[in-house]
């Protein structure tokens, strides 16, 4: 996992538990600060909360919003909805595959940039669509994909 | 504070008084779709260079922005509407605005001119000035969706002027059992998936004896291709409130839930500031409108679970559980969420409430057909001209969605199926496309309501494909509780892709079928009872794309990587080189403006090429 041990101040941890009676939504909390699931963060809410590591682990694992590994900065993701689908989102995938040289669900050697598909980003009507952080672009092709990560490169 | 119904009158008539000032002294609106289609369009970049260039011709109190939730006509964004009143329908359309047509915009407004370039144009060239006269609207009936484009989602005042809330005040004056028994008359059927008679549902909550109760609106809209329920979220969000608080008084609830897909942060946002502002009213809480009701709503995000949406694993996420279904019965009605009677409905379904309640359950059952009342929300997408979300009454044919409103397929592509309801659902075919949109009619097609996804295929769509795409979609989210769907689909997958890698063989069509059967009848949730409908539908109507795969090595789609063989036609190549521009391995050559050529050896068929090529010349054999 990640290097090092990642210290999380008891104020910090109160504020992303805030009390939440939702376990997911504090799992957000947690994956909004540090961009992924500190081991550190989740053993900190096990022991305020009083609930086992194993279940946060099993929901931390169950549910696909959350990664266990860093994420890139910019981390992309890439819409495997039935719209982008058909309209050929597996091209745009192997484009941004064989530039960034790392599979859909890696991170790059040098952590820029992360890669995701997911099952629907809900922007339809414009596949295919990605997200680079919380920006969309739509009506991708792999000429543009190569056009827009390369402008990323260059930032 | 409102604390009474009179002084929500009052209120309505004070920013009611406020607006009309306004109009009085001449003044005009520009709605510009803020959903997140347009977001994707850089709808923010526009309203702010709208708002800049008013403040610059010196404009402010003469013409204001307003950002609205999405239009519908995703297809044609940056959306924006000019209009002399936001409280009727009327406005001048301008389509694909971007920053840069700002000055002009406003400009023309205070000359009272038009900005000619930027009107929608149908397909005969026609120029078309107002929004309703456009066909992609006037063909539709958008009772549920229609208030979208005229209202700030962020604003309660602006749903109030439009007579928002007032819906909860007429329910107020009757009793429970009459609401319940107005939901029945109206024939509303849940607009999440199943079509389950909402009056129904919410009358065996309210017979439940334990208390408290719950409601929970479910917006974990999982559906790939389907968007109508976030757009309703982040355009109108206070209709869904408003159901919901109907729903409560109804039902004898005090608590209500709305559980939000993370994917959907810009409705999260919208919807907690409705909540908030609602809260402040006195709209929810403690003695709403001094009627002696008790209720709130809180909001919880998702985790990214497909199987969520189903309602068992929904409570079981809201519970700090894994999303997991459970057995039914016990339903929810009787044990749900914390073991006590809840009752869950979809955005959609709350949206449609306030509007029966206002207009009656005669008018709202006049619409429809015999067994699907009121109209449904599509989004209709894929390779459609006009993509983006349409309300129609139920029983209007797929053909009216597709070519009527949609104006046919892309590129003049030969129409091949529509896939509808989501991986529950199925792909019907051309033969069919005279089916009526409504529940019964949908099943009987081997495909099913679902959610309200519509993704239109053309012969460039392969079906095995399509079968595989949804069969791996549902392995990667099936909970993996029951054998038969975890496993089942597993083989399935395996079968499948074998199939389009050209190594499939004729006994595993048959073998498809036995899996298909044990999966719908072995597994516990709607997830499992459906998982095979991609794969029968297929299966159904296109055997033929199949054995092609099997037989003739073939596919004549261009998907399959393995059994495609691409040429270039030498009539549509106009030798502008862009293909051999884009081709990673140098397998095309040729002059300018003559034919160029496809050299198969060397490519490795990834497809850059025909995405590149403006002019469809190169095609899969």
């Amino acid at each position: 996992m990640s290097e090092g041990k990642i210290i999380i101040p008891e104020e910090e941890l109160t504020r992303i538990i805030n009390n939440e009676p939702n376990l997911v939504t504090i799992l957000h909390n947690i994956q909004e600060k540090y961009n992924y699931l500190p081991k550190e963060a989740l053993e900190g809410v096990s022991a305020k909360l009083n609930i086992p590591l194993s279940h946060i682990y099993r929901l931390a694992t169950f549910y696909k919003a959350f990664s266990l590994k860093p994420k890139g900065n910019y981390h992309i993701k890439v819409c495997k909805g039935t719209a982008c689908h058909v309209r050929e989102a597996q091209k745009v995938i192997t484009k941004l595959e064989s530039m960034l040289q790392i599979s859909a669900g890696e991170t790059t050697k040098d952590k820029r940039f992360s890669l995701e598909t997911v099952n629907c980003l809900g922007v339809c009507a414009l596949g295919p669509v990605i997200m680079v952080n919380d920006e969309y672009f739509g009506e991708m092709a792999p000429a543009k994909a190569e056009k827009l990560i390369k402008e990323y490169k260059e930032k | 504070m409102i604390k009474n119904v009179s002084e929500l009158y009052a209120y309505r008539e004070l920013k009611t008084k406020e607006l009309s000032q306004k109009a009085a002294e001449g003044k005009r609106y520009i709605t510009v779709c803020n959903g997140t289609g347009c977001h994707a369009y850089g709808c923010t970049k526009v309203t702010n260079a709208l708002e800049e260039e008013i403040k610059k011709q010196g404009l402010e109190g003469k013409l204001e922005v307003i950002p609205t939730g999405c239009h519908g006509f995703c297809e044609k964004g940056t959306l924006v509407v000019v209009r002399d009143s936001i409280l009727n329908h009327e406005g001048v359309l301008y389509t694909k605005v971007k920053p840069e047509h700002a000055a002009e915009v406003v400009e023309k407004i205070s000359k009272k001119e038009i900005v000619e370039e930027l009107l929608y144009k149908d397909c005969n060239d026609n120029r078309i000035e107002q929004e309703n006269d456009v066909p992609f609207y006037s063909k539709q009936m958008r009772i549920v969706f229609g208030m979208n484009g005229m209202i700030n989602p962020e604003s309660i005042d602006s749903y109030i002027i439009n007579s928002g809330y007032f819906s909860l005040v007429a329910a107020l004056q009757k009793s429970p059992e009459f609401i319940i028994e107005e939901i029945k008359k109206s024939g509303l059927r849940g607009r999440g998936g199943a079509g389950f008679p909402t009056g129904k549902k919410w009358e065996a909550t309210r017979k439940s004896k334990e208390s408290p109760k719950y409601i929970i609106c479910n917006a974990d809209e999982g559906d790939p291709g389907a968007y109508m329920d976030r757009s309703l979220l982040e355009g109108n969000p206070h209709s869904v409130i408003e159901g919901m608080i109907i729903g409560a008084y109804a039902i004898g609830a005090s608590e209500g839930i709305v559980y939000v897909r993370h994917e959907y942060p810009l409705a999260y946002k919208n919807l907690k500031k409705a909540i908030a502002d609602a809260k402040s009213l006195g709209l929810l809480g403690e003695n709403i409108l001094g009627r002696g009701l008790n209720f709130d709503i809180k909001v919880v995000g998702g985790g990214g679970a497909f199987v969520c949406g189903e309602e068992t694993a929904l409570i079981a996420s809201v519970e700090n559980k894994a999303g997991e279904p459970r057995m039914k019965p016990p339903f929810p009605a009787e044990k749900g969420l914390h073991g006590k009677p809840t009752n869950i409905n979809n955005v959609e379904t709350w949206a449609n409430v306030p509007i029966i309640i206002d207009k009656g359950s005669g008018w709202y059952s006049s619409i429809g057909t015999e067994t699907s009342k009121g109209t449904k929300i599509f989004s209709l997408v894929g390779k459609v001209n006009n993509t983006g979300l349409v309300e129609v009454p139920m029983g209007t044919t797929l053909r009216e969605i597709v070519f009527g409103i949609g104006g046919g397929v892309k590129k003049n592509r030969k129409f091949k199926a529509v896939q509808i309801g989501g991986p529950s659902g199925g792909c019907i075919p051309e033969s069919l496309i005279d089916t009526p949109v409504d529940y019964e009619s949908l099943k009987k097609a081997g495909a099913m309501m679902g959610s309200g996804g519509l993704i239109v295929m053309d012969e460039g769509t392969c079906m095995v494909d399509i079968a595989r795409y949804f069969t791996n979609f549902l392995k990667d989210e099936s909970c993996g509780k029951c054998v038969s769907c975890r496993e089942g689909l597993e083989q399935m997958s395996i079968i499948l892709e074998n199939i389009c890698k050209g190594k499939g063989k004729k006994q595993d069509l048959k073998l498809l079928e036995e899996l298909a059967y044990y999966i719908k009848e072995a597994s516990q949730c709607g997830l499992g009872n459906t998982a095979s409908n991609p794969v029968l539908t297929t299966l159904a109507y296109f055997k033929n794309e199949y054995l092609e795969h099997i037989t003739g090595k073939k596919c004549h789609a261009g998907v399959c990587k393995e059994l495609t063989t691409y040429f270039i036609d030498a009539n549509s190549c106009k030798g502008c080189g862009a293909c051999k521009e884009a081709c990673p391995q140098g397998a095309i050559s040729g002059e300018k403006k003559k034919p160029f050529a496809l050299d198969n050896e060397k490519c490795i068929k990834c497809g850059v090429c025909t995405s590149a090529c403006k002019f469809d010349a190169i095609k899969p054999e």
